[in-house]
């Protein structure tokens, strides 16, 4: 080994630079680095960077819907825009967001100094990455894939899209399933290796529970997208019959393993958020989360129902009602532990004093709105309901209560809990309740509508529509709600940008919280912890601050 | 780690199996696969390729009793025995390739190439991680003793082989009982 020393990799020596760039050594130091931190910081700005675009390319798609027999773009360029819109906010904004939050913050909530591989970790990061510019590429190489995010064959084959887009898609998803998963073992090996003495699994933070499940749910659900792309990768290149049913293949083979992997995929970005709101919950209600045994069960229960319930995408193709009924009814069935945790999180609250935070406004905002979307998932599990509104736009409003009114919503709220960790100063709370109104008008507006428009028969995915009544009114206020949304966003990353240097000097423990990753500083130290405050309960740093009142003691009392 | 790793990729080649079974319950598609496939020749080779666990086993088992130069004959005789596989897996491939039986032809082609095919990339994987241990062993890297590699690679060889049990049992003796 001696004839490498002369190749020195720059390691940080200072504290680590908080979101800014300026240190001595530069952009180096961040392309170099392998600390949990500062990649979970670039999966975070991956992530912003990402939304941009992914929003840049729907409100160009909002404004070709915004009037009836519009003409402002082609059919063509409108499906590569819906294409890339949901394949950019599912793979390579929503994912890596919690990726970022995870990798930043189960290290610290666990008592650990880093990840279990930290070079994996790195790896991980890039691969996603350079997955999403490989997707992008696609624009450069000829044209964006533009068959939708979940590509069904025969559309997908060849000669429906020639152009080299859908390959594009298939290797940039494949490069960052390629990251996914590997960060995911990390995460498995991480909590169960490096927890700190004391905390045993019940003494877990929520959030690093639900990351710990949805860690194995992405290992057992991505397989089966990577091998439908390699497939359709055959099909597209070597002329193999995968999917092509004129010459034997199978499109319903296609839908089968891309749901087997979708459905999951869909409690892959709403566990980890799951998890944000039992930190974000407790902290701003100061109690502790009510029923956390059920809390983290009722993880593990739609972790495994996940992969009972991937036909119901596929209704409408004619399964027979044997499989249709079984489906459905295992898709009625997930919505009891994702109920449980709506009152989990409710008790919470109950009799807590609360603070409205723009943290705690988005969690509480969270828990109407994905109640919205829980309830038309609900009624997308009867199969008569699904028959009639399946790829209208009802379908596209239900989604987006969930993703955004769920994923994003928690994400965001994470941001603002989090951000004085990560940078050490405060979001303002006045322009981010600024932000928090606009966004959240903006999203109602724009989606409330949306379920009529499907009730009334409007298709998704077409690129216009005729004058009929009501149709034209309702989507221009989807419209200008998008707008609303899209100016809130500029706002949110103006903050996110401008903060760094100039926001409220942040302290350690701003939010008087709960947890282990608020005992160091903020921002944390390349070396997190030299001693971690003993752990009795999941509440450690409340128990450290409060001796005469701990949870652990108290719970003693009620055992005795 | 490495077990969570062979899980996911277990359910990599789960998707691929339930995609030849799926096409394989099309009458064209038996015929072909009785026709071109050759159960004996592949039989002969398959059971080098189970052997070569049984060679693992005994490195990995004089690893830990500290007998380096067991440790590096069974490696070498673990990586002969793959490369033998391989070399048998070319040799049906060129077999079917001269028969115009190919990626492109029809779904046997497309779904055998495919499962096959990325069963023999995982043994190339294999080869070349049983390579560089190999390599390691004969530096002296496990002279001292303690190292939890050779394990952990044994995690990764049993499981190609496991793999091709269940390949070879539903690519080539499923249409024999059929």
């Amino acid at each position: 080994m001696s004839r490498l020393e002369h190749i020195r990799i720059p390691e940080p020596e200072k504290p680590l630079p908080g979101l800014t760039i300026s240190s001595d050594q530069g952009l180096i130091q961040w392309l170099s680095s392998v600390d949990h931190k500062q990649i979970g910081i670039m999966y975070l700005w991956l992530s912003v960077l990402f939304i941009l675009v992914g929003g840049i390319e729907i409100l160009l798609v909002r404004i070709q819907l915004a009037v009836p027999n519009n003409h402002f773009l082609n059919p063509e360029v409108f499906n590569q825009l819906f294409t890339m819109h949901g394949t950019t906010m599912i793979f390579f904004v929503l994912a890596p967001a919690i990726f970022g939050f995870a990798t930043y913050f189960v290290p610290l909530m666990i008592g650990a100094n880093d990840m279990a591989f930290p070079r994996m970790n790195a790896f991980s990061f890039w691969c996603t990455l350079f997955g999403g510019l490989l997707l992008y590429f696609s624009y450069l190489a000829g044209g964006a894939p533009d068959a939708g995010w979940f590509n069904y064959a025969p559309l997908n084959q060849f000669s429906y899209s020639s152009s080299p887009g859908i390959d594009y898609y298939c290797s940039g998803l494949l490069l960052a399933g390629i990251g996914t998963v590997s960060a995911s073992v990390n995460f498995i090996v991480t909590i169960f290796r490096l927890r700190v003495d004391g905390m045993g699994l019940k003494q877990m933070p929520v959030f690093v529970w639900m990351i710990l499940i949805n860690s194995f749910l992405i290992l057992a659900a991505f397989p089966s997208l990577n091998a439908a792309l390699v497939m359709l990768l055959l099909d597209r290149e070597l002329h193999a019959h995968f999917f092509n049913p004129g010459n034997g293949g199978s499109a319903l083979l296609w839908q089968h393993l891309f749901w087997l992997f979708g459905h999951p995929e869909v409690y892959i970005l709403i566990l980890p958020v799951f998890g944000i709101f039992s930190e974000v919950f407790p902290v701003f209600s100061r109690k502790p989360i009510f029923g956390y045994g059920f809390v983290v069960a009722s993880g593990v229960a739609i972790a495994l129902l996940a992969f009972g319930v991937w036909v119901h995408h596929m209704f409408a193709t004619g399964l027979g009602n044997t499989v249709n009924n079984f489906f459905a009814a295992s898709s009625l069935l997930i919505g009891v532990p994702t109920g449980v945790k709506i009152f989990n999180w409710l008790a919470t609250m109950y009799g807590g004093s609360i603070r409205f935070s723009v943290a705690m406004l988005f969690a509480i905002a969270f828990l109407v709105e994905f109640t919205i979307g829980g309830l038309t998932g609900i009624s997308f599990a009867i199969v008569p309901i699904d028959w009639q509104l399946t790829d209208t736009y009802y379908v596209v409003a239900h989604l987006h209560y969930v993703f955004i009114g769920g994923s994003l919503f928690g994400l965001i709220s994470g941001i603002f809990y989090w951000y004085p960790k990560i940078s050490g100063r405060m979001l303002s709370e006045k322009m981010g309740r600024w932000f928090f109104w606009l966004f959240v008008i903006g999203f109602n507006l724009t989606f409330l509508v949306q379920h009529a428009l499907g009730a009334m028969g409007m298709p998704r995915r077409v690129y216009t529509y005729p004058d009929l009544p009501g149709w034209g009114i309702l989507n221009m206020i989807s419209s200008l709600g998008g707008g609303l949304m899209g100016i809130a966003v500029c706002l949110l990353v103006y903050m996110l940008f401008t903060s760094r240097k100039t926001g409220q000097i942040a302290g350690s423990d701003p939010w008087d919280a709960n947890t282990l990753e608020w005992t160091t500083t903020s921002p944390p130290p390349l070396k997190n912890f030299n001693l971690v405050i003993p752990v009795r309960s999941t509440r450690p740093f409340r128990d450290w601050k409060r001796p005469d009142d701990t949870d652990w003691a108290r719970e003693g009392v009620n055992n005795e | 780690m490495m077990k969570l790793v062979v899980g996911t990729e277990a359910m990599f080649f789960l998707s691929l199996i339930v995609a030849f079974i799926y096409f394989s319950l099309s009458p064209a598609f038996r015929n072909l696969q009785q026709s071109t496939l050759d159960i004996k020749t592949t039989g002969m080779f398959s059971v080098l390729l189970f052997s070569s666990s049984f060679t693992f086993w005994r490195a990995d088992a004089n690893c830990r009793k500290g007998r380096i130069n067991r440790l590096k004959f069974w490696l070498l005789f673990t990586i002969i025995l793959g490369i033998i596989f391989l070399v048998g897996q070319a040799k049906e491939y060129m077999k079917l390739l001269d028969e115009h039986v190919n990626l492109a032809s029809s779904t046997f082609g497309t779904s055998f190439f495919t499962l096959t095919g990325f069963h023999g990339l995982h043994v190339v994987v294999g080869l070349i991680i049983l390579t560089i241990v190999t390599c390691l062993a004969f530096l002296g890297d496990f002279d001292a003793g303690g190292s939890s590699v050779i394990s952990t690679v044994g995690i990764y060889w049993h499981f190609v082989d496991i793999v091709w049990v269940f390949v070879f049992f539903v690519v080539y003796v499923v249409p024999h009982l059929m």
